[in-house]
């Protein structure tokens, strides 16, 4: 029963996440949100993070090098990230970006520097993370099962 | 003279001889005449002589003697032929006449004197009838006598009226000296006097009821000769004169005991009592025989008369006593309805102050969790928490089990969402599950309706009580639920053979099997599963805890739902398998474009309110613009993106009943489309609404919001139950702001 061992484990792989902290309530939500009139939206709304998310970081890093740090710029930028961040329910990279904007209030240099590489960091897990994640769905769809239901 | 040879000379007529012979002639003639004319006229009188023709007959002949003598007084004298001649044919005809009627005498004589014979005969039937007329009219008095004495006796149902009224009309009736009545008494070994007609407060004289005399009156129904010498008979001092004669009569008492239900009475066991009726002493009268039996029917009518006295007397009684134990039941059952109530109230005061406590322990313990705690605390708070839901679990179980136990509980049947329902659960207990490594796998039929009506509340705590155990007492595996609709004799509890599954309209049977791979249990302990307060004896669940009351809850409660429960299990180690079917009903609104996150009628309202409304999004991060279209078009709304304030303006029309605007961003000019919409409506009353996103809802917000017109706030992140909420709010009341 192959379709069960991959429900399983896309189950199993599934409750990590969110134990983990990777993925909160906001992404069930959105889940729920997946039905017959709309059966990507997931897949739509994350990839959509992925591009706005990897923009806002590369903006995040070029203003970052500037020699004049544009804090207003910056904790602009910052706070967008939140919004998708929070919208989508990757809930450490929110996490991260409060610490984030505070050094950008406090115009602290070192400060956004450090949290500008841990949100890159925590960036990366969840989109590895959540790409698995899609991975495993397709193969259950191939495999001609049912995507079981994650809570 | 001259004289012929052949006839003799006629002696000279003596003159005096021929004048006796003429004038008696003529007087017998005349007699002869006249009888017949007496005959004939008393004979018209009479209109009964039979032989009319004998008497004609008798006339003629007497005519014609009469009419020979007649006659005769012309052949005194000379006379001529003629005369002779007459005078022979009257003889000749008288001749005949007269034999003819003697010959007809013979015949006739004898039946004259039958005649008398027979009314001889008459006379003395009639006599005879006479005599028998006086016995039927005395027997016809005697028969108005009884009627009259049994209308006496019936007419009233009081024993000692009954008696007297007896005793008394007998008297009068059979005009008796003395009359009495000896009742037995309660040892039923002796005869008491109890009612006399002369004395009026008879002594009690008793006699023993084995004598012989009482033995004889008892032994036959017929009213029986007693000598006045007995001891029954014995009323008045024995004076000079004789006693009059005596008869005994028995009087049946039939007592209600008596009778049975298929058993008529016997004769044997009845009682009876004594009826003495003495006649006047001195009168030299007799018992008639018609005397005798008016006894015999009057003392019948009498042992009639005492038997519905005494049953009306036992009926009354017996309809005290229950009016008696009626009022004692009413009390009864007020008192248990008072304990009951009371205990209710005891319950219900209890279960309210120890849940409060419980859940100021448990809510704040959990509180206590989230925040920054040493392991040491946390383990500390964690045995807090864990004994605390214990102990909840325990008053809750306590609470419905003795609401089951005495009907009271009921189960507040609603419309739910059954698939929810399952996830809920699932979702529950996945925590617990994936720290001992076990999998939750959840499967729904197809063809499981998303909605049922039923007890939710009560299903959700059968399901997370069964799936509860099921994890108990898995140390590792999978757990796996399922729900499928259950046809007509698909699925029979073996354990329960007649249960057969009726799918009626409007109602369908769900089965739900939840089948884990863990310590199994004991084919033979199944039955006590379900038992309260029952425990497995294995030493493994010994640490489990639990009250044991959790599964005869569930039992309770699928039984209420009109279901079955069991449980199957191949062997300890061989896992288990709870199955259980419920009744459901199916909501009658089949509405198809139902919502699935509807609950309650208001929320129908907003379904058809947020159903093609128009709504346009302004959001300058792209994923949360997608998000918030993503949840508005599961909403049914008409949704248009925009990023910008100036690209909403330019977008926006009179259709759009909302705009969402996202004003996170700090600083002022997120308000700003609020100010440029109202100033493009501010004629118009058909302004779009305005509902602010935002990322917090400090003071400074609020201030703005309300500054700026703006008509309700919405917390980030956006969920689908905050956008239904605050659009519903919205959309009925006008203006809201609410966090």
């Amino acid at each position: 029963m192959e379709v069960v061992q991959l429900q399983r484990s896309f189950l199993e792989y599934s409750s990590s996440l969110f134990q983990e902290g990777f993925l909160d309530a906001q992404f069930s939500q959105l889940q729920q949100l997946q039905d017959e009139s709309n059966p990507q939206f997931v897949m739509e709304v994350v990839t959509l993070f992925f591009e706005d998310s990897e923009r806002l970081l590369n903006d995040l890093t070029f203003a970052i090098e500037q020699p004049n740090v544009d804090f207003k710029n910056v904790d602009a930028h910052v706070h967008q990230l939140k919004g998708s961040s929070s919208s989508i329910g990757a809930h450490r990279v929110t996490n991260v970006c409060i610490p984030f904007r505070n050094s950008c209030e406090e115009q602290n240099i070192q400060g956004c520097l450090r949290c500008l590489t841990l949100v890159k960091q925590e960036y990366f897990l969840v989109k590895n993370k959540l790409e698995t994640l899609f991975r495993l769905e397709q193969q259950i769809v191939a495999a001609g099962g049912v995507i079981p239901m994650v809570e | 003279m001259e004289s012929c040879n052949c006839i003799e000379p006629q002696w000279p007529a003596d003159e005096m001889l021929m004048r006796y012979q003429y004038i008696s002639d003529f007087f017998i003639a005349l007699a002869y005449f006249s009888i017949p004319l007496e005959l004939i006229y008393f004979v018209k009188k009479s209109a009964v002589f039979p032989y009319k023709w004998v008497l004609v007959q008798f006339g003629a002949f007497i005519v014609l003697c009469g009419a020979t003598h007649l006659i005769n007084l012309w052949t005194f004298n000379a006379h001529s032929r003629t005369v002779a001649i007459v005078m022979t044919t009257a003889k000749v005809l008288t001749a005949v006449v007269s034999c003819a009627t003697a010959l007809m005498l013979v015949h006739i004589i004898p039946d004259l004197l039958s005649v008398k014979t027979r009314e001889l005969f008459l006379k003395n039937k009639a006599a005879e009838l006479d005599r028998e007329m006086g016995i039927i009219r005395t027997q016809e008095e005697t028969g108005r006598h009884v009627r009259m004495l049994t209308h006496e006796i019936r007419s009233t149902l009081d024993r000692h009226t009954i008696l007297k009224t007896t005793l008394v009309e007998l008297g009068r009736t059979l005009d008796l000296e003395e009359c009495a009545l000896w009742m037995p008494t309660r040892t039923g070994l002796e005869l008491q006097l109890s009612y006399t007609l002369r004395q009026q407060n008879p002594v009690g004289f008793t006699v023993p009821i084995q004598l012989p005399v009482i033995n004889q009156v008892f032994s036959t129904n017929r009213s029986v000769k007693i000598s006045p010498n007995s001891p029954v008979a014995r009323l008045r001092s024995p004076g000079k004169y004789m006693p009059g004669e005596v008869v005994a009569v028995r009087v049946p008492l039939l007592h209600l005991s008596n009778f049975q239900i298929n058993d008529w009475p016997e004769l044997s066991t009845k009682r009876y009592a004594l009826m003495v009726l003495i006649l006047p002493a001195d009168s030299a009268r007799q018992w008639h025989v018609h005397e005798l039996e008016l006894v015999e029917v009057v003392a019948d009518q009498v042992a009639v008369a005492l038997s519905h006295a005494a049953i009306l007397e036992e009926s009354m009684r017996a309809r005290d006593l229950l009016m008696q134990q009626n009022v004692a039941l009413d009390l009864a059952r007020r008192e248990a309805e008072t304990a009951v109530r009371a205990r209710n109230d005891f319950l219900a005061v209890m279960n309210h102050e120890m849940r409060t406590p419980m859940h100021a322990i448990i809510a704040l313990s959990s509180l206590l969790q989230d925040t920054e705690l040493t392991p040491e605390q946390r383990l500390m708070v964690e045995t807090v928490l864990k004994s605390s839901n214990l102990l909840a679990t325990l008053i809750n179980d306590v609470l419905d089990l003795s609401r089951l136990e005495d009907g009271s509980l009921q189960l507040d049947i609603g419309v739910f969402n059954l698939h929810s329902l399952f996830k809920e659960v699932t979702r529950l207990i996945k925590p617990i599950a994936s720290v001992k490594k076990l999998f939750v796998t959840l499967s729904l039929a197809a063809d499981l309706p998303e909605f049922a009506v039923g007890d939710e509340q009560r299903l959700m705590q059968v399901l997370l009580n069964i799936v509860g155990n099921a994890v108990k007492f898995s140390k590792e595996g999978s757990v796996s639920i399922s729900a499928v609709v259950v046809k007509a004799d698909s699925l029979k509890d073996p354990q329960a053979p007649d249960f057969f599954l009726l799918p009626t309209d409007g109602h369908f049977y769900m089965h739900v099997q939840v089948k884990d791979t863990g310590l199994g249990i004991n084919p033979q302990e199944i039955s006590n599963v379900f038992t309260k307060f029952a425990q497995n004896q294995s030493s493994l669940s010994k640490n489990s805890g639990g009250s044991g009351l959790g599964l005869a809850i569930c039992k309770r409660f699928v039984n209420l739902m009109e279901g079955q429960i069991w449980i199957e299990s191949e062997g300890l180690g061989k896992g288990s398998t709870a199955i259980f079917t419920v009744k459901l009903g199916i909501p009658r609104r089949s509405n198809e474009s139902m919502h699935p996150f509807m609950q309650k009628v208001s929320a129908n309202e907003v379904q058809t309110n947020l159903s093609g409304l128009k709504v346009l999004v302004v959001d300058e991060n792209g994923v949360s613009r997608m998000v918030t279209k993503g949840l508005l078009m599961h909403l049914g709304c008409d949704v248009t993106t925009v990023s910008s304030s100036d690209e909403c303006l330019r977008v926006l029309s009179q259709d759009h009943k909302v705009i969402l605007v996202d004003v996170s961003m700090p600083g002022e000019d997120s308000y700003d489309i609020a100010v440029r919409v109202h100033e493009r409506f501010s004629n118009c009353l058909d302004r779009p609404l305005i509902v602010a996103l935002t990322g917090s809802t400090d003071r400074v917000t609020k201030g703005n919001c309300s500054r700026f017109g703006i008509d309700g706030v919405i917390l980030k992140p956006v969920s689908l139950d905050k956008i239904r909420n605050i659009f519903s709010e919205l959309l009925q009341h006008g203006v809201l702001l609410e966090t």
